[in-house]
This record gives C-alpha cells, sequence and structure tokens, in this order.
C-alpha cells in the first residue's frame, strides 16, 4: 500500500475543489444571468475538456505551460516550480480538467433559481452581495455540493492528465490511480488489488455522503 | 398628485412597446386593466426599478426613483415597494416567517422579529410561521407574500394579478382583505389585473391598457360611464359602477335602499348592515329607457335624468346612451330601431328604468381581517 500515493490523490481532490469552486460559483453564475456576445462560445469552450481525451489536455497544458514559454515562465515565477512534475502543476492541470464538472452543475443551479424570486429579493431590500449570499447561493447549493463532490471524484480517477503533467514523482505527483498502473506493471497483483480496493471504498463514502448531504439539503427545503 | 403620491411616466418601443403617464394618490387603488401582453407587468416593474424603460420617469412622494432625462436611476432595493408577485416568488428555502423578516432589513435587528410576527398575525397565520411555502395553500402563500411586501414599509404597493393562482371563495376574501388594506394603509396601491371583477371591487382608478397604450385614465366611475370604451364593453358588457350608502334594510320584503349622489336605488337585500358603503354596478342591457314615467309596472327603479351622450358604434347594432342621474352617469344599452322611435337626443329628459335584480352589489366579505399591519412611523 502506496500511502504517500493516497495522500497526494486526496491533497490533489482538496485542492481543486478549493480551487476551482469559488471560480466555479462566480463564472457559472455569470453564464446563467449574463447575455454577451459570445457566450455560446466561451459555453462550448468551458465544455470541451469533458470530450477531450485527458492526454491532449495535457498535450496541450505542457505545450502551453513548458519552460521554454512565456505562459511556462509566469507559471513559474507565480508558484515558484515550473509547471510539468510538480503538485502545483498538477494541481493546475486538474482544476483545468475539471471545469465542466464544475461550472456546468453550478451554472444549472443558478438558471432554475426563478427569476421572479431574485427580483423579489432586491425588492425585499436586499444588495446585490446580499440577495447572493442569502437567496441565490442557499438555493444553488445542492448544485454546488454536486460540483464539488464530482470534481474530488474525478480527480480521484484521473489518469492521463496526471501521468502527462505530472508523471510518476513519489509523494509529489504519484496518485492512487498512477501507482495501481505502476504497481500493475510490476507484477504486484497484491498491492494494486489492496489500493484498488481502498480507491473503491473512498469512493464509495464519498457517495454516501453526497446522498447524506443532498437528502438533508431536500428535506430543509422540501 | 397628492404630498405622498406615486406620478410615473413611461415611453419605450420595444421590446414591448409602452406609452402610459398616469398618478395614483394614498389610499387609492389604481386598477392597470388590460388584456395579457399589453405591458401590464412591465409597469410594474418598471416602478420597482427591475426593468428600465428607454424614456422613464417615476416620482414616489418626494423621492425621485427614475428619471432618465436627468440621469437619475435607482435600483429596485433601495425603493421603497412592497412588490407582490403573480406566482408569489416566495423564498422556497426560508420559512413563512423568514421570508417577511428578509424584507426587514430596514429595521434594528431586536425589532424584527416581534414586527414579523405581527405581520404574521395581521395576515391570520400567526400559527404558520415555521412552515416553508411549499407546505402552505395557495391562498396562505399569497398571504405571506402580501406580508412580506408590507414588512418593506413601503411609500408605494404594486399587486400583479394577486388573484389570478388562488379559486374563486379564497379570491373573494383577498379581494376584501386589500380592500381593507387600502383604508388603512395609505400608501398608492397599483394593481395589475385582466379580470374585470377586480376592477370593479377595488379599484378607485383605472388605468385602460391596450398595447402598451394608455387608452382610458380615470377614476372608476367615471370610466365606466363612458359611453365609448369598446374594449371595456366588449370584456364585461358595458355598465357604470358608482358607490352608494345603505340607506334602510327592510328585512321584511327582502329589499335594500341605496342612496346615491341624486337618488335612490332599491335593491334586493343581502348581508349588508346600514350605513356601510357599497359599489353598485348597473349593467347597460338592464337599463329601459322610457319618455314619460311609467305607470303600473312592478318596477321599483324609475330615476330621472337627462341624455349627456350617444355612442353608436357602426359594428354593433346595439347604441350605448348615456344618461345623467343626479351626479352619477349611467349606461343603457338600446336598438338603434328604439333611438329613431323615440328620438332620442342629447338633452332629452328620460327616465331609466332598472329592475332591481339586475342591480349588482360588489359587497366586500364580511370575513375580512381589519388589522392589517398599517404603516408605522
Amino acid at each position: 500500500m502506496d500511502w504517500s500515493a493516497l495522500r497526494v490523490s486526496l491533497w490533489l481532490g482538496t485542492g481543486t475543489i478549493l480551487v476551482l469552486l469559488p471560480l466555479g460559483i462566480w463564472f457559472g453564475r455569470v453564464l446563467a444571468y449574463r447575455h454577451f456576445r459570445g457566450k455560446l462560445l466561451v459555453e462550448a469552450l468551458v465544455t470541451i475538456p469533458l470530450i477531450l481525451p485527458p492526454t491532449v489536455l495535457g498535450f496541450y497544458l505542457l505545450v502551453t505551460f513548458g519552460a521554454r514559454s512565456p505562459l511556462g515562465r509566469a507559471f513559474q515565477a507565480v508558484i515558484g516550480h515550473p509547471l510539468p512534475f510538480s503538485f502545483e502543476g498538477l494541481l493546475f492541470a486538474s482544476a483545468i480538467a475539471n471545469i465542466p464538472f464544475v461550472v456546468q452543475p453550478i451554472q444549472r443551479g443558478f438558471e432554475a433559481i426563478s427569476p421572479d424570486v431574485r427580483d423579489a429579493a432586491a425588492c425585499c431590500g436586499l444588495s446585490p452581495w446580499q440577495r447572493f449570499l442569502r437567496i441565490e447561493l442557499p438555493l444553488a447549493w445542492p448544485s454546488v455540493l454536486t460540483a464539488a463532490i464530482l470534481t474530488f471524484a474525478h480527480t480521484l480517477g484521473e489518469f492521463g492528465v496526471v501521468l502527462m503533467v505530472g508523471g510518476n514523482l513519489p509523494g509529489e505527483t504519484r496518485t492512487l490511480s498512477i501507482a495501481i498502473y505502476d504497481r500493475m506493471q510490476a507484477f504486484d497483483d497484491r498491492s494494486a488489488g489492496i489500493m484498488a480496493a481502498t480507491l473503491l471504498v473512498v469512493a464509495t463514502i464519498t457517495l454516501m455522503v453526497t446522498t447524506i448531504l443532498s437528502r438533508q439539503v431536500n428535506s430543509r427545503r422540501g | 398628485m397628492g404630498e405622498h403620491g406615486l406620478a410615473v411616466s413611461l415611453r419605450q418601443d420595444g421590446p414591448i412597446p409602452l406609452d402610459v403617464e398616469f398618478s395614483c394618490d394614498p389610499g387609492h387603488v389604481l386598477a392597470i386593466f388590460g388584456p395579457s401582453g399589453s405591458g401590464k407587468t412591465t409597469i410594474l416593474r418598471a416602478i420597482s426599478g427591475l426593468a428600465r424603460p428607454a424614456q422613464a420617469r417615476v416620482q414616489a412622494g418626494a423621492e425621485t426613483w427614475t428619471d432618465t432625462d436627468a440621469g437619475v436611476f435607482r435600483p429596485p432595493h433601495q425603493r421603497a415597494v412592497g412588490f407582490v408577485f403573480q406566482e408569489y416568488a416566495l423564498f422556497p428555502h426560508l420559512t413563512a416567517l423568514g421570508n417577511i423578516l428578509t424584507a426587514l432589513g430596514h429595521r434594528p435587528g431586536p425589532e424584527r422579529r416581534t414586527r414579523a410576527e405581527e405581520l404574521l398575525d395581521a395576515v391570520h397565520l400567526g400559527k404558520q410561521g415555521s412552515k416553508r411555502p411549499h407546505e402552505l395553500s395557495g391562498g396562505e402563500r399569497q398571504r405571506v407574500a402580501l406580508a412580506r411586501a408590507l414588512a418593506r414599509e413601503p411609500a408605494v404597493l404594486l399587486l400583479d394579478e394577486p388573484f389570478a393562482a388562488v379559486d374563486r371563495a379564497v379570491r373573494r376574501r383577498l379581494q376584501s382583505e386589500i380592500d381593507s388594506l387600502r383604508r388603512t394603509l395609505h400608501v398608492p396601491l397599483i394593481l395589475v389585473t385582466h379580470d374585470f371583477d377586480d376592477v370593479a371591487r377595488l379599484a378607485t382608478h383605472v388605468l385602460m391598457l391596450e398595447h402598451g397604450r394608455s387608452v382610458g385614465y380615470g377614476s372608476l366611475s367615471t370610466l365606466t360611464s363612458r359611453p365609448d370604451q369598446s374594449w371595456l364593453h366588449e370584456a364585461v358588457g358595458p355598465g357604470s359602477v358608482f358607490e352608494a350608502a345603505v340607506s334602510r334594510i327592510d328585512v321584511d320584503r327582502g329589499l335594500v335602499t341605496l342612496a346615491f349622489d341624486g337618488g335612490t336605488l332599491i335593491a334586493p337585500a343581502r348581508q349588508l348592515t346600514a350605513a356601510t358603503t357599497v359599489r353598485v354596478r348597473v349593467p347597460a342591457r338592464d337599463v329601459i329607457l322610457a319618455t314619460s314615467a311609467p305607470t303600473g309596472l312592478s318596477l321599483h327603479n324609475v330615476l330621472p335624468g337627462i341624455v349627456s351622450a350617444i355612442h353608436g358604434d357602426t359594428t354593433r347594432d346595439a347604441v350605448i346612451v348615456q344618461m345623467t342621474v343626479g351626479r352619477i352617469l349611467l349606461l343603457a344599452e338600446v336598438t338603434r330601431d328604439a333611438i329613431r322611435k323615440l328620438d332620442i337626443k342629447v338633452g332629452d329628459h328620460l327616465h331609466a328604468l332598472i329592475k332591481s335584480v339586475s342591480i349588482e352589489l360588489l359587497v366586500p366579505d364580511a370575513n375580512s381581517f381589519d388589522d392589517t399591519g398599517q404603516r408605522t412611523t
């Protein structure tokens, strides 16, 4: 059992949620309520990571953020590591790969709020921020939760992007799914089996927590 | 316009064309009446700042809320409007009490809960405060929406088709609740409706809207007694509406005497109490004209008056005759042939004959609430 790989996987999942959720809430809400030129194109771009093979995504990330590209140098200047073969780079890649899993459910969640309810909130004297915090966010909360869970689950299972961008550095970029592949290559079926089972348990717990939380939300609103 | 009234003027070419100008004094109910798609709701949205017509001026008392010429626009949350939406638009994740509390942000924190409970009591939902909107009936949701709108201590109360989603019995009760609200609240009340029943029972003034344009604007009695309101006539049939005082109730004969400005009418008694004011509607098709006072008829109501207008519509065989009786105006719908035979002209002295049973009494419901959570200052 590769405990460091489990730790990397869990950190990566949690980190992706923390990085992506605030951005996803902001951007999902913009897509739900604003009308602007090129909105269709933006929505298509948001969806692309969903249909692109992860290796293709990884390839473009490496090209765009390679050590010689201006964006790559900028990334290194801000984060302190180059993007390839670092946990930060992996986190960045994972955030990009998960954009559709976060933005789309949150966008649908905000869209589902009746325009009259939002207008009523304004007529009750709530400022735009109060409207967001007291009316919109609580009503969109189940969608935000779904987005978080999807992201976490998807990050645990991600393989292609991780392998392309992160490589296989123990304790840094080797996630559980990489470690399983690694052990299988080495004919270490036992370790691979234990880790696969661990991932199965984590996935089951995640889903159970989701169900319990969404039940609570639903009984609160009926 | 009165001291704390509302004055509105709106103009735009699209998406919904609008061209209206009106005002409403405190204690008055202005009904914006017209078919669906005529721009009624857009007017309410413009008053509350939810819509921004190309040219607009909204003045609430001393405050200017919108003035496109001067570049003034106050966002909705900075306007003291009480808005009751057509589908109520309650916050589904909050309780009835929570919904009302949301509109009390302008009050100091410790007062809010007490005030919210008072308002719930006022709309007879004192025991339902912890329920969420989906646990309430349509009528109850309506009352929560109303209480929430009142919680804002509005300078103007806007009601968008408030009875569209409730059944007839609930509708009657809510109508009388809003009627008593008008008497105690003392703010301008704008009511959007496509149902003339609401207008006849609640409005003091009417703005008739067609394709975003005002096609009639004035007090209810003036407007309903105009002989040329073709759209109104198609919708409900011509007939003037006016107020009358209950002067005598004859229980044995089952009749009530109604005194109006310039005469009396006798109608079948209902549950009326003496010295109250009721609204009376006299359908034009039930008014018969006679050149001299008839004798030997079972009729109670023979009102002498002077013909003040005649309106013949070429598309219809009937002609509308407007008669001044005392200080009210009556409409009578008669055939072209009758006009010719009797040689009726403006200025003629005639008698209007009205069957008692055809007089419509628009009586407030006796079970309405009286404590309406009035504006506190």
